[in-house]
């Protein structure tokens, strides 16, 4: 176990260190193929990983792994050790396995239509290995500090694979503002550690959990599971802080769908997951979170839906699929929301991964207004694209249906849910199926806009291979519900848990999630696949509305009147009147100084005469010598 | 043993001989005569030394002299071989002709 579980970790950092250190000397080409391998490889050591505890007795499915000491310091103990147990085996498996598919992918995604490689090929897959070492880092961390570690790890490389083409302004503003947002979450991890530490005395999970579940620090846990929450909404992208994943799709396509759609943003439902035992002492925080989830799940579905570029709007459908897994760890369905989060990875990669065909294909086109009839010429994308966008709007049998339908019956059903959570689930259910058959009538149906069309160009098969994978995933993933849920049960229950779990894919709530979506999906169909006349006419009638709906709630512009104008006010005091005559003045008092002994004095008092120069020794002399005949008093 | 004369009397002498030779340094224009003044100034710190050691019935004074006498030799030596040097130079050893420091 310690040795695949070494090797599923090293082979990504590896495979940075090459592509970093070598790649450009070797061959650039070289550089996606090792990366590609050193994820895949890696994937393989988690199936190995995956089948050591599986054949463990439940009650000993935790097997910690200590790899060296680190930060010691009396009773802080923070080593670089790993805790392999079913959740982080499953984050383990989806982070290497959509991981590999995507570098794939992106091997070919990252060359123009006469292939030859981007510019910054090498460094590309560098970032890519990196963050997938950090993801495993984080999920696999046994401890708050090295959990921490992997957060800033994984933060650092979505910084720079969004602002990837840094060459135009846009892309690296993104990558900031990225990294800014991500940043207040970070503090927010950084005082729940220490809290956690100044109540517990120690920050390895096992042992925090443990006390926890003693009933010791009852006392500190809201404000560590708010501070917790803090790091997750601004990782997951949860409303207030979602305002940066709509933008990070500057980065590339691969970028978008591995990072900010199937792993990192799904990290912080996975941190409320591990820390579950801290959040059922917490139930502020549990309606908290569930609160914000379905809040974000509503609100970015009804964004998506006025939204015309391809990828934001699958962008505003990972916030509002996010939301759901909020919800679903909200109401204590911590098992149902990892399983969504994974179905989630499955059927989001193909719809990103799709759209990044359709937009390489166009030569960087991402307005749908602009595309329209590709269905003849991708089919084979088009009813991937199809199915991924059923299985995201929840249609019966196809994975989302099922992880999505524990999460709403869960709201409905849970002590921590009510109607009115599980009724918002519901509606945002039927916004989904309209909004993604929107996206798909919109790019797919209707007359083609043969302008913007540079040619025909086959699609490579390094691209269509990882997305008919992942498409089989997204139909059957929901399948294997049950045994997902009863592999997941000891890592809820190990600490004293009690995870609500319904899995009831025939009961009456499965019939109306199931009915709404399909309901959701031919109105999506009836509204945009024909000449859309409804909707415009829909769009003129609601005007104010729509464009506010559009402008995303004017969220940003809030935060650009509130947050960002008294900064740049007070950086234009500081820079203007504080920095230049203040400090700049008092500053050039030094110069000053130097020229006149340069000039003035020196004229006066520089004779070159060897005399002159002894007289003021010896006048330097008696000057000591009187000073201490007063001062001693000889 | 012959009454030796109290101890001001020699600081007062190793402050005359001092003055003697700091102002010669600076009146003086031929280096020879200054380096003899130089020496001077060495002598009267000498003779203060020594006088020190004998008032405070201690060793070290003398021993700083020896050490006094040491550096004096070396310095001649070193300052001799400048004023050498710059004869070569400029035929003249006229120390107000050498001013390049001048500012």
């Amino acid at each position: 176990m310690t040795t695949w579980v070494t090797l599923a970790l090293a082979l990504p950092l590896l495979g940075f260190l090459y592509c970093a250190l070598f790649g450009w000397r070797v061959g650039r080409a070289a550089s996606g193929v090792a990366a590609s391998a050193a994820v895949g490889a890696s994937f393989g050591a988690a199936l190995a990983v995956a089948a050591g505890v599986s054949v463990l007795p439940e009650s000993e499915r935790f097997v910690t792994i200590t790899i060296a000491s680190w930060l010691t310091a009396g009773s802080f103990i923070a080593p670089i050790a790993f805790l392999v147990d079913p959740l982080s085996t499953v984050m383990l498996l989806v982070v290497t396995g959509v991981g590999s598919l995507i570098h794939v992918y992106a091997t070919g995604y990252m060359r123009d239509h006469h292939g030859h490689l981007d510019l910054g090929y090498n460094r590309f897959f560098a970032f890519l290995n990196l963050f997938v070492f950090s993801m495993l880092v984080l999920v696999l961390a046994n401890n708050f500090v090295l959990l921490m570690v992997g957060w800033g790890g994984v933060g650092v490389c979505s910084y720079f694979l969004i602002a990837f083409w840094f060459d135009k302004p846009e892309n690296a503003r993104a990558g900031s503002k990225a990294f800014i947002v991500n940043a207040i979450g970070d503090v927010g991890l950084l005082l729940a550690c220490f809290l956690i530490f100044w109540t517990f005395r120690k920050v390895d999970f096992d042992g925090v959990f443990r006390e926890v579940a003693a009933g010791q620090g009852s006392g500190a846990m809201t404000n560590i599971a708010l501070l917790l929450l803090i790091a997750a909404a601004a990782k997951s992208a949860q409303f207030p802080l979602h305002v940066w994943l709509p933008d990070a799709m500057a980065g590339p396509t691969p970028v978008s769908a591995l990072i900010h759609a199937a792993t990192m943003v799904t990290a912080g439902v996975y941190l409320i997951a591990r820390t579950h035992p801290i959040y059922e002492h917490a139930p502020l925080a549990m309606a908290a979170v569930a609160s914000i989830g379905a809040v974000t799940a509503f609100f970015a579905a009804t964004i998506a839906l006025t939204q015309t570029n391809l990828k934001r709007v699958v962008a505003y459908s990972t916030l509002s699929q996010l939301g759901y897994m909020f919800v679903g760890v909200g109401v204590g369905a911590f098992g149902a929301s990892i399983f969504h989060l994974m179905t989630h990875a499955f059927f989001k990669a193909v719809l990103f991964l799709g759209a990044g065909i359709v937009i390489h294909h166009l030569a960087g086109q991402e307005d749908m207004r602009q595309m329209g009839g590709l269905r003849s010429r991708l089919p084979v994308v088009y009813w991937c694209f199809a199915i991924a966008a059923a299985a995201n709007a929840g249609f019966p049998l196809l994975s989302g249906f099922f992880s999505k339908d524990e999460i709403v019956s869960a709201a409905f059903l849970s002590p921590h849910g009510s109607a009115i959570l599980g009724g918002s689930l519901l509606l945002t259910s039927a916004l989904t199926g309209i909004y993604m058959f929107r996206a798909v009538s919109l790019t797919f149906h209707g007359t083609s806009n043969a302008h913007s069309h540079t040619g025909d160009h086959g699609v490579a098969g390094s691209m269509l291979w990882p997305v008919l994978l992942l498409t089989v995933l997204a139909v059957v993933g929901g399948f294997p519900y049950a045994q997902f849920g009863k592999f997941l049960h000891p890592s809820l229950t190990h600490w004293g848990g009690h995870p609500v779990e319904v899995a009831n894919p025939v009961g009456s709530i499965a019939i109306a999630s199931g009915i709404v979506s399909i309901a959701g999906i031919a109105v999506g169909l009836w509204l945009y696949a024909g000449d859309r006349a409804i909707p415009r006419r829909l769009g003129r009638s609601l005007g104010g509305l729509a464009e506010t709906v559009r402008a995303g709630y004017y969220i940003d512009a809030f935060y650009g009147a509130v947050l960002l104008a008294p900064v740049r006010v007070i950086a234009l005091i500081s820079s203007g009147p504080v920095d230049n005559f203040l400090i700049g003045g008092f500053v050039s008092l030094f110069p000053a100084f130097a020229r006149w002994m340069g000039s003035e004095f020196r004229h006066t008092f520089q004779t070159g005469y060897v005399r002159h120069y002894a007289a003021a020794i010896f006048a330097g002399a008696a000057l000591i010598a009187i000073f201490f005949v007063y001062r001693i008093g000889i | 043993m012959i009454e030796s004369a109290p101890t001001p009397y020699y600081l007062v002498l190793s402050a005359v001989l001092f003055s003697i030779g700091a102002l010669g340094f600076c009146i003086r224009k031929n280096p020879l005569v200054m380096f003899m003044c130089v020496e001077i100034m060495l002598n009267a710190a000498n003779l203060s030394f020594v006088a020190f050691a004998r008032h405070l019935n201690v060793i070290d004074g003398q021993v700083i002299a020896l050490f006094i006498m040491a550096i004096a030799a070396a310095e001649v030596v070193v300052g001799l071989g400048i004023i050498v040097a710059i004869f070569r130079l400029r035929d003249s050893i006229d120390v107000d002709e050498v001013n390049v420091l001048r500012g």
